[in-house]
């Protein structure tokens, strides 16, 4: 909302500064986002007379003008312009103003030899207008040396954001009266006679639709000119950022900007028949002022007569209908239309306009009249002719709010005490009816007063939030207590765990393109479609923390990144029960590229494998609580994978913990990445959580007295067994002795044969209460033996 | 015999005994099973008393001096040829290490790391709820119902799905649904913040579709705007962790709110960077909008299932992305959500800048 500080002052008697006047508006929650002040823009340019004014000795087009600016001696300036004459009154730019237009300062030079000392201005270097053919003439009179701003009404401009539960605050007089009651000075009461009807109305008004139109005034204005709107009034405008555009037009623009009453004007030359709001039917348009075609639908109000819709209403006018310079009757409409419905039409339509902001958040339902009043108060002066009767069709809503308040609550709910005196002056200044039991009733443009919260934010706003002082919250006794969730504590061990193992932990967007959503999405039961996405990019909920990784790792590729190590601990969104979302808890981890660079000691490169994948996805399992020693490696990481090189950790066949190993080569062609990367994504709502309540005491333990003793064994098996099985099979051939088993070697080639490979173990074995024999050895061994052959193994000799 | 000048003989060998194996033997030569002090030992059993009385200290003499000569040599040479062996093991120290892979935590971790640690200690714990939520407990439960002009101001993100209730589906435009969410789970008095993802169809140089936000309530008897200042003023300054942190509050509107308040911070800038503290007011300082809070809406503690006749309480809620770049010194947000490791590794923190109260919550640069 912008106006300027001679409309508000209009409105407001007051002497307070712009600074004043800025503070109080943010202090009492008018936003201000601008001031634009000319007399900033325009110092230095003053109404100066041309004294004499003689030919450039060396430029034919040049003129050396004498030039008498209030300032002591006249000044010689030298000027191009055609109109520069003797006797003229123009503006002059002093040696040091900015030229609004193209930001230069002006100097002191000589042009062609000869010195000027200024420079006589045109309406467009002041940016005042397009006018470029010859500098600004100023009336006779105007008084020379006095600053051009200062002459020309220097008028600041306020930008001023309006929340929008303030519709009253969306005219220039709601805004004096807010500043009225903050001590800023006094409103001046504005009031138009009414006039006196002196023909009956000859169009007929009616509203059809009591639901979305339940008031809708009206009157006629015949035999008025439709010519320019005022200086005054176009100033005004102008500064609110609005076009004049005719005089009827422009007053109906000027009563919606200082009274926050959108109204609207017909010729009547262009109506037929009676003028009726309904709602609209199915399959009309209209034609708006934007030149826009509207379809309507039955939900919708409008204004129609005998030829069709011309105004979709408390939205926009209709093209068909709207007053021209030749219009010379005019029917004036001032309606309510209920805010709700306006809203559901406007989103429908897709169409905001001044008329809309205000209605959907309600104007005066007891304004009718006395806008009406105003508006043909201004046309008669303005545009001359004579006002029919008035037609009132239906009623505003009447009904007064009454909201009961107690005056403690700006203490006990707003945290300030302010006496029940200045409460009761606040309250009456913004317009409401304070009784003695406090019951207190509210004004009719102040549709967001719901209850005693409202008052209690009306007192202390106009009061001073400054004196609000901080209050502490009680605490409780002792030492603070934990407060974080078991799953909060998981993510940040993880993460930290992820952290400390070289990992960089990245955030990436919650959504992805289509295509990277379905290369990842299934059995997943369905993605999460955004309908109106900012772009294609960022469409579909995450299935996976991979593909937001593997976009990021292709940027860092692009940027030259050898080797990547990135993570992100975050949400996969999947579908829920009864339609709800459910967004599980993973880490993501990618490791693209090299895993050590080449070295002076270590030679070439070395690339990530699957191993690397298998190792972040169980020390972050392990970290998480999960019982990897129970953790079997199985099959199915999914089609994103490489068939060969990736597995799942699983507890027991179905639950799987964690995903990993060399991502499908046609997965990172579509990415468009070219080297190899391992991945693992760990699902830590997977992880079972621990039993029982939590204590800090550990199991009882005390190491062995007595030294553990290694074996090694080395085994021919069936090439395709997993090296982990007959480690499985071995750790469980005697529990009792059997504390570790560590896989050494993996061998094929000489000596073993085809099929077949060679895999060699470290057993160690932990006696308990005595050392071991040759022979419980030998009883232990036997075990190892007689397991691995279960698995087809057969001891190397 | 002249034990003397055999000794002097000997001794004078093994001093010049060039290498361990010489000095071997020398060893065996003299003190060997035919050595020739041992040999000498031997003629000991032979002789009478008297005389053995006057050469058996001769000869044992003999023996020992020859026998801590060759240690002493054995000892010298042994030394010489470690020192020898060392100086051919010599390497170059100014070659690189093996290079461990530095880690980090992104900032928006972090900083949420942070704040959670500084409402623990004001009693508040941490809720999360659904980014995809329905718009009952998005908007209506707020208090903004379907009409209201503040719901078309949230640039929401839409699905074309409903939920069972017939509930539009859409991502979450504001932390303030689990306000919802824990008053109907946990009923009241209630301390909580809430962090997480929100989504705002929204894109500039400021702006980004997702962001973060943490989120306040307090729900209690006697809660009133004094306390919610307090709980701002108390959090910034531990957060910033400065003394001089001055609030400015602006009425708003909030629907959820009433009354609803804008808290600006009081910053100077240093160089290029903002830095939070000091008035607003003060020479070369201004103020900054950095949150936006109230006195939760009865509206919002009826669709909470409380009594809003017994409890009254506060919300506030806050970007942490901006929080993160006020403090660390970060200017680009679109930079969060990129991934490059140049700016996690610059950014980002050590898995050890765990933040705990006793040693302040922030990290050094």
């Amino acid at each position: 909302m912008k106006f300027s500080l001679s409309w508000l002052k209009y409105f407001l008697d007051t002497d307070a500064s712009i600074e004043a006047i800025s503070d109080k508006l943010n202090a009492i929650g008018l936003e201000v986002e601008g001031i634009e002040d000319p007399s900033v823009r325009l110092a230095g340019f003053r109404v100066a007379k041309v004294l004499k004014a003689e030919k450039h000795p060396n430029a034919d087009k040049l003129q050396v003008l004498s030039v008498d600016a209030g300032i002591g001696e006249p000044l010689q300036v030298v000027c191009g312009a055609s109109n520069a004459r003797a006797g003229m009154v123009g503006v002059l730019g002093l040696a040091g103003a900015i030229v609004p237009s193209n930001g230069m300062a002006l100097k002191q030079a000589a042009l062609r030899g000869v010195e000027s000392n200024g420079m006589m201005c045109s309406s467009r270097e002041l940016e005042l207008g397009d006018d470029h053919d010859g500098i600004i003439e100023l009336p006779e009179g105007a008084p020379v040396g006095r600053g051009f701003a200062e002459y020309r009404g220097a008028d600041p401009v306020f930008d001023i954001a309006i929340t929008p539960n303030r519709p009253d605050c969306m005219g220039v007089f709601g805004i004096a009266r807010d500043l009225a009651a903050a001590g800023l000075g006094t409103l001046k009461p504005f009031v138009a006679e009414p006039v006196a009807g002196k023909f009956p109305c000859p169009v007929e008004i009616r509203t059809d639709d009591s639901e979305g139109c339940p008031a809708f005034y009206g009157r006629v204005i015949r035999g008025l000119s439709n010519g320019q709107s005022p200086e005054w009034m176009r100033q005004r405008l102008e500064a609110a950022g609005q076009r004049p555009i005719s005089a009827v037009v422009d007053i109906t623009n000027y009563v919606m900007l200082a009274f926050g009453r959108p109204a609207h004007a017909y010729d009547c030359a262009k109506l037929s028949g009676a003028v009726v709001a309904r709602r609209a039917r199915d399959g009309e348009t209209v034609l708006a002022l934007n030149e826009n075609e509207y379809a309507l639908g039955g939900e919708m109000t409008v204004i129609a007569d005998d030829s069709g819709v011309h105004d979709i209403a408390g939205i926009m006018g209709g093209a068909d209908s709207g007053c021209s310079q030749s219009t010379t009757d005019v029917l004036l409409e001032i309606a309510f239309f209920d805010p709700e419905c306006i809203a559901a039409t406007g989103r429908k339509l897709n169409l905001t306009s001044d008329a809309r902001q205000r209605f959907e958040r309600g104007v005066d339902p007891a304004f009718l009249d006395a806008g009406l009043d105003i508006l043909t108060d201004l046309i008669l002066r303005i545009c001359g002719g004579e006002a029919s009767e008035v037609i009132r069709a239906g009623a505003p809503p009447a009904e007064p709010k009454i909201v009961s308040y107690d005056p403690a609550l700006a203490g006990t709910l707003g945290g300030v005490d302010v006496p029940g005196s200045e409460q009761k002056r606040i309250l009456s200044e913004l317009g409401f009816a304070v009784a003695d039991d406090w019951s207190v009733m509210v004004p009719g443009w102040r549709p967001d007063i719901d209850g005693a919260a409202d008052i209690v934010e009306e007192v202390i706003r106009i009061h001073g939030l400054d004196k609000v002082a901080s209050v502490p919250l009680p605490r409780a006794d002792g030492v603070a207590q934990p407060t974080a969730t078991p799953v909060q504590r998981l993510e940040r061990r993880v993460r930290r765990a992820a952290a400390a193992r070289g990992l960089n932990e990245a955030v990436t967007w919650s959504f992805l393109p289509q295509a990277d959503a379905d290369a990842f999405a299934e059995g997943n039961g369905g993605l999460w479609v955004l309908a109106n996405p900012i772009s294609e990019d960022m469409k579909v909920m995450r299935p996976s923390l991979l593909p937001g990784l593997l976009a990021a790792a292709k940027r860092n590729v692009d940027r030259s990144a050898q080797g990547l190590r990135l993570f992100e601990v975050g949400r996969r969104y999947l579908r829920g029960e009864g339609g709800a979302s459910d967004e599980r808890l993973a880490v993501g981890l990618v490791l693209a590229g090299e895993k050590s660079s080449r070295g002076w000691a270590t030679g070439k490169a070395v690339q990530f494998d699957a191993y690397d994948a298998k190792a972040e996805a169980l020390a972050l399992l392990a970290e998480a609580g999960a019982p990897v020693g129970s953790v079997q490696v199985m099959g199915e990481a999914g089609p994103q994978f490489h068939p060969g090189q990736s597995g799942t950790l699983r507890l027991g066949p179905k639950n799987v913990l964690a995903r990993f190993g060399m991502l499908n080569p046609a997965t990172l062609m579509r990415f468009d990445i070219d080297m190899p990367v391992a991945a693992a994504e760990v699902f830590l709502d997977a992880i079972p959580g621990k039993r029982g309540a939590a204590s800090f005491a550990r199991a009882p333990y005390t190491p062995p007295a007595l030294q553990a003793v290694t074996r090694d064994f080395a085994f021919l098996v069936p090439e395709e067994l997993r090296a982990g099985d007959l480690v499985r099979v071995i750790g469980g051939a005697d529990k009792a002795n059997i504390v570790a088993v560590s896989l050494f070697d993996d061998f094929r080639g000489s000596g073993v044969p085809d099929g077949q490979k060679s895999l060699a173990v470290e057993v160690t074995l932990q006696p308990a209460e005595k050392s071991y024999t040759e022979e419980d050895l030998k009883v232990i061994a036997d075990k190892v033996t007689v397991a691995a052959t279960k698995l087809g193994a057969v001891l190397r000799a | 015999m002249d034990y003397a000048a055999t000794g002097q003989e000997a001794l004078s060998r093994v001093e010049s005994a060039g290498d361990l194996d010489a000095l071997e033997s020398l060893r065996v030569e003299f003190l060997g099973k035919q050595g020739s002090i041992s040999g000498l030992l031997k003629t000991l059993g032979k002789m009478s008393p008297d005389e053995r009385k006057l050469e058996g200290p001769k000869i044992h003499g003999l023996r020992e001096a020859v026998s801590e000569g060759l240690a002493a040599r054995k000892q010298a040479l042994e030394g010489a040829a470690l020192e020898a062996r060392l100086a051919g093991e010599r390497i170059d120290l100014s070659l690189p290490a093996p290079e461990q892979p530095r880690g980090s935590v992104h900032p928006i971790a972090q900083v949420m790391d942070e704040l959670a640690e500084i409402f623990a200690d004001l009693g508040f714990a941490v809720e999360t709820g659904p980014e995809i939520e329905d718009d009952w407990h998005n908007f209506t439960a707020l208090n903004m119902p379907e009409s209201h002009p503040a719901r078309a101001m949230h640039d929401t993100f839409y699905f074309p799905d409903r939920d069972d209730q017939a509930r539009e589906m859409l991502l979450r435009t504001h932390t303030s649904p689990v306000q919802i969410r824990t008053m109907l789970e946990q009923g009241a008095p209630l301390r909580v913040i809430a962090p997480g993802r929100v989504y705002r169809s929204d894109s500039d140089a400021t702006h980004t579709p997702m962001f973060h936000q943490i989120e306040g309530l307090v729900i209690d008897k006697g809660i009133h705007l004094g306390h919610l200042k307090w709980t701002l003023e108390t959090f910034l300054k531990a957060y910033f962790e400065r003394d001089d942190i001055v609030l400015r509050l602006r009425p708003s509107y909030f629907p959820f709110t009433e009354p609803s308040v804008e808290v600006d911070v009081g910053y100077a800038f240093e160089g290029a960077r903002r830095v939070v503290g000091g008035s607003g007011e003060g020479p070369g300082h201004a103020w900054m909008e950095l949150l936006g809070s109230g006195m939760v809406n009865r509206r919002v503690l009826e669709a909470g299932g409380l009594g809003p006749d017994e409890w009254q309480g506060f919300a506030f809620g806050v970007g942490v992305d901006r929080l993160a770049m006020l403090k660390y010194g970060m200017n680009d947000l679109r930079a969060f959500f990129d991934g490059d490791v140049r700016w996690l590794s610059h950014f980002g923190f050590s898995a050890l800048d765990v933040p705990t109260l006793s040693a302040g919550v922030g990290t050094p640069a």
